[in-house]
């Protein structure tokens, strides 16, 4: 219990004193997450919408596959990225493991099966009679889908608001592919777990209590944006 | 079958179904430009389909849509352009959630009209659904009755060509009610659009509509004026589904110079028919149409029996009776004259009406 008290007064204390370390790899957790979920937002908005709008055969099949990837390990896209990424890899020549663009695109593999999945669900929640009223006033397919995702932007942004929490709190592969770099590709997640194996546990319980805050304030934000 | 000359929307041979279900029958139908045609049926004859195909929301399972004289293709972008010079209210309105404003507008944003071209648009016509202060609002916070107004106010900001509405005042208190229909009657004469309305409410599209198709199990089995259709139903569903009361099963017993015989029972009822003597047919009287006396009098009128007041009901302003004359009639009179001439039941009455107001049928026609 001590651990947790303790880590409750220091994480005050480093956030109060603006931390340098601590803002950096509160940052870097931020920016990383942020441009994954950015980036798999403009891809899976769009991909959803047309998944649902269009009625094609294996359509159910394609959802279910999509759903189940929702509880895929990040461990294990941790591990397709690094050996896509790797020096003997496919893609080695771009020279990005142990770089944040390895994260950010592990991290938007991780999270755009439920950005996608979430988008189609959310679009589906949409009456049937709103997508007849918006064709019968003369919109056009695209017209239509861009209403229905107006139409469904809490949801919406419920489901971004979900990509972006699995990302900014997933360790595995940040950690496989970002490798900790200290001042490079540290993020809270992976100094959480570093500072837990030295043994300072206040330290990580005061980053554990950071990351919390973070998404405490996006949710906020997040919540603002809803209630316009 | 009578086709206005320049029809804006023709139908034909269209059937369609719902998987096993055949919900519309070979349906033949010209709408004239500028024409209120209201479609009238119960729940379930297959109106709400009917104007879905029309509106191309549906591709009909065979036959064809004529769209201001030509063929309405069964997919591509031409149904798009074709369906912008229509709109349809669809009986449950379904606003967007959006602000009433940003509601109105969007049918004019999709067809890439300016903005102030849009403001302008928009401001009247929420003046004139009475809806001006409610600019800001969003209109999922509405009641029904301004929904209603709203999604009226959508497709007319948009002067359609052809208005299709879907009972626009299903589930609505009488004043909104009363309200709507001003508002389409207003836009049928102001600005000449063509009008089709299903409706179920009998009253609504005798008031409003030019021509009446009635619509019963998929199959339009009359189409007419409006007094065609009240005065003279083409067979016994559409009498029953008019309001006709009295449908009295009989035999033609003597004809002369267009006048008939109709043997009841014994009873013998004049009308007006070509039918020949013989022929099994079914005789209609508008309850209305019945005068009650407590004596014979002289009049023009041809039938008149003697009866005896077996029920009265009252139906606000007016009461409905019962009576025998040896076969079941019923009377619609105002309740002061149920008053004044103490009609209860037992009272032996004289039931008369004109041998034009009885309208004969043969038995049995099914269409």
């Amino acid at each position: 219990m001590t651990e947790i008290w303790h880590g409750l007064t220091k994480a005050i204390e480093l956030i109060i004193s603006l931390d340098p370390e601590v803002m950096e790899i509160a940052g870097m957790s931020l920016r990383i997450s942020g441009t994954s979920c950015l980036l798999a937002s403009l891809i899976c908005l769009p991909l959803g919408s047309l998944i649902y709008s269009h009625h094609f055969r294996g359509k159910r099949g394609l959802i279910n596959i999509i759903q189940t990837l929702f509880s895929m390990p990040t461990v294990l896209v941790g591990l397709l990225v690094f050996v896509l990424f790797s020096r003997a890899g496919p893609l080695g020549f771009f020279g990005i493991l142990l770089t944040p663009t390895a994260m950010v695109i592990g991290q938007m593999i991780l999270i755009t099966p439920l950005l996608l999945g979430l988008t189609i669900s959310a679009l589906s929640g949409v009456s049937k009679e709103i997508v007849d009223t918006a064709t019968s006033l003369g919109a056009s397919g695209f017209q239509t889908v861009w209403l229905v995702l107006r139409e469904a932007r809490y949801a919406v942004l419920a489901a971004v608001t979900m990509g972006f929490g699995r990302a900014i709190s997933e360790v595995g592969c940040a950690m496989m592919v970002g490798g900790n770099i200290r001042g490079f590709t540290r993020v809270i997640t992976t100094a959480i777990s570093m500072e837990t194996s030295k043994g300072d546990f206040e330290l990580a319980m005061a980053l554990g209590i950071i990351l919390l805050f973070l998404a405490l304030i996006i949710n906020i934000v997040l919540n603002r944006l809803q209630q316009r | 079958m009578m086709k206005p000359l320049s029809s804006i929307i023709e139908v034909v041979d269209l059937s369609h179904s719902y998987g096993e279900r055949k919900v519309l029958q070979d349906l033949n139908l010209g709408i004239g430009k500028g024409e209120v045609f209201a479609l009238i049926g119960p729940t379930g004859a297959g109106k709400t389909t009917l104007l879905r195909i029309v509106d191309l929301l549906e591709v009909p399972g065979a036959g064809e849509i004529y769209f201001d004289g030509k063929c309405v293709p069964r997919s591509g972008k031409q149904r798009l352009e074709i369906r912008r010079r229509m709109s349809f209210i669809h009986q449950k309105p379904q606003v967007f959630n959006l602000s009433v404003y940003d509601n109105v507008a969007c049918g004019l944003r999709w067809r890439g009209e300016g903005k102030n071209g849009i403001a302008e648009k928009v401001d009247h016509i929420l003046e004139m659904v009475g809806l001006e202060g409610y600019k800001n609002r969003n209109a999922r916070t509405l009641s029904g009755g301004e929904a209603q107004r709203v999604a009226l106010a959508r497709s007319l900001v948009l002067e359609p060509e052809v208005l299709l509405l879907d009972e626009p005042t299903a589930n609505l208190d009488p004043i909104s009610t009363a309200k709507i229909e001003q508002l389409i009657s207003y836009v049928a004469r102001q600005h000449n659009t063509t009008i089709i309305m299903a409706t179920h409410d009998m009253s609504q599209g005798q008031q409003l509509a030019d021509r009446i198709g009635v619509l019963l199990d998929g199959r339009l089995v009359q189409i007419g004026n409006v007094t065609d259709i009240f005065r003279s139903p083409q067979n016994e569903e559409v009498a029953h589904f008019v309001g006709m009361e009295n449908i009295i099963e009989g035999v033609i017993s003597a004809s002369n110079e267009g006048i008939v015989m109709v043997n009841i029972g014994g009873n013998a009822l004049q009308a007006v028919s070509n039918y020949p003597v013989g022929k099994e047919v079914y005789a209609c009287i508008r309850p209305e149409d019945i005068t009650l006396a407590l004596s014979r009098t002289q009049s023009s009128a041809r039938n008149s029996f003697q009866a005896k007041v077996t029920r009265v009901t009252t139906l606000g302003p007016l009461s409905r009776v019962e009576i025998n004359c040896g076969f079941r009639l019923v009377a619609l009179v105002t309740k002061i004259s149920t008053e004044e001439l103490n009609l209860q039941v037992g009272r032996e009455v004289y039931a008369t009406f004109k041998a034009t107001g009885v309208h004969v049928m043969e038995k049995g026609i099914r269409q």
